[in-house]
């Protein structure tokens, strides 16, 4: 076992690009989850019978199924009928509507941890049931929302990492490509697993100190 | 759309056999993961200065990575070590590796959850540390550990897809030879298996929700 790090040196481009794809991956998807959880979180307590049902089963469904397959059905099942896309958008896509599940629920659990009362009272001062979760309900549970989204923020970037068995180009994918080149399979997982901890420690870090934060604030 | 192929007798059993794979690989990680994530999680809580840093470190570090990562170690990194495992142990060892480290921090904040007046009250009475830790902190904590611990074990068997990377015979591995011979049946085979992770989990996790009643009302 002799690690030699200058061996990698030859490889830097192919870190610093999986490691941007990875972030733009994970920022992407992260966009993206916000937009499609939001959503979701909001039609499944909007009670009407048939836009309740179609979030429970979005939620109940990609919640409940490999990220893998997701990302398959995007990356080889689409190309199987005709519809060709970049593998980096199949991964984005996949991680996106996987992580959209999870979001959906953290941002209805926030939604549902605001007194039933506030909505009571938006509405009856005259707000619409559109405004009322615009203006008064939204705001509020974001803000509880927040922690469980750091968390669901890290998934992303650890989650990204599928990319590599479509052949996205990511951080895992540079591993993959440079340790089959180099031999030095240790040192390549080494040093990559220290390039996700720079993006997640930090993270996870702020997430606990957030929580403790909201846990004596709240 | 390939249907015929997709349902066809072949393809059917040998996706069941890609499913015994998922099953056996699923079962012996949650219970691996089990025992070693309430060793970890018990060491961190104990603040024996030794042991838990040991364990803080583990948790932190581990479930700071991607899966997959942990996957290609317990494959090929181990092997590049001289430690060469069959595919389906070494897939066993690194799901071990990374839950342990999840179950860990969810035993934690389980531990944690119990009044503190307890444990002071125990020790006052002549408990020992150990003793208060055994007949009072475990029982009442690991209650509330129960319905986060299964959907952390839904999420070990929905990952164990990853393994597709190792060529584990799992199912997700299964459905791909079978969609890369009839490519027309790519879309159907991919639905067909989500459906069955599908079952499972959700069976799971309707279970452990009402349990979860049972125990807390």
């Amino acid at each position: 076992m002799s690690f030699d790090i200058s061996s990698l040196e030859a490889y830097k481009q192919d870190f610093i690009d999986g490691f941007l794809t990875t972030l733009s991956a994970s920022l992407l998807a992260l966009v993206l989850s916000l937009a499609i959880g939001t959503v979701i979180a909001v039609i499944r307590l909007s009670r009407v019978r048939l836009l309740e049902w179609i979030g429970t089963v979005y939620v109940e469904f990609f919640r409940n199924t490999p990220l893998v397959i997701q990302v398959f059905f995007f990356a080889m099942g689409l190309p199987s009928i005709g519809i060709d896309i970049s593998e980096f958008t199949a991964g984005a896509i996949g991680l996106s509507i996987y992580t959209g599940a999870f979001i959906a629920e953290a941002i209805r659990g926030g939604i549902q941890s605001v007194p039933s009362g506030q909505m009571e009272a938006s509405r009856s001062s005259g707000m619409t049931y559109v405004q009322a979760m615009r203006f008064v309900i939204l705001p509020q549970a974001f803000k509880l929302v927040i922690p469980p989204l750091g968390n669901q923020f890290i998934n992303l970037v650890k989650n990204s990492s599928v990319l590599a068995i479509i052949a996205g180009g990511d951080l895992m994918y540079a591993a993959d490509i440079v340790s089959s080149q180099t031999f030095q399979i240790n040192l390549t997982y080494i040093f990559v697993a220290l390039l996700y901890l720079v993006i997640t420690l930090p993270l996870s870090y702020g997430v606990n100190r957030l929580e403790r934060h909201l846990a004596q604030t709240v | 759309m390939d249907l015929q192929n997709t349902f066809s007798s072949t393809s059917l059993s040998f996706l069941l056999e890609g499913f015994l794979v998922t099953l056996q690989v699923a079962l012996f990680a949650i219970l691996l993961s089990f025992i070693f994530g309430i060793l970890l999680g018990v060491c961190r809580y104990t603040r024996v200065p030794l042991l838990s840093h040991l364990a803080t470190a583990y948790i932190e570090i581990v479930r700071n990575l991607p899966l997959l990562l942990i996957i290609f170690f317990g494959y090929f990194g181990l092997r590049e070590w001289g430690l060469k495992l069959p595919v389906t142990l070494s897939v066993i060892v690194s799901m071990t590796l990374f839950t342990s480290a999840l179950v860990a921090e969810i035993v934690r904040s389980g531990l944690n959850s119990v009044d503190k007046g307890l444990v002071e009250a125990s020790r006052s009475q002549g408990f020992t540390y150990i003793q208060t830790l055994r007949h009072i902190v475990l029982p009442l904590g690991l209650k509330r550990t129960i319905p986060p611990m299964v959907s952390q074990f839904i999420s070990l068997i929905k990952d164990t897809s990853l393994a597709v990377v190792i060529s584990l015979p799992e199912m997700t591995h299964n459905a791909q030879i079978i969609y890369n011979k009839h490519y027309n049946a790519t879309i159907p085979m991919l639905i067909l298996v989500a459906l069955v992770y599908f079952i499972v989990n959700y069976s799971l996790s309707r279970a452990s929700r009402r349990l979860e009643k049972k125990l807390i009302g």
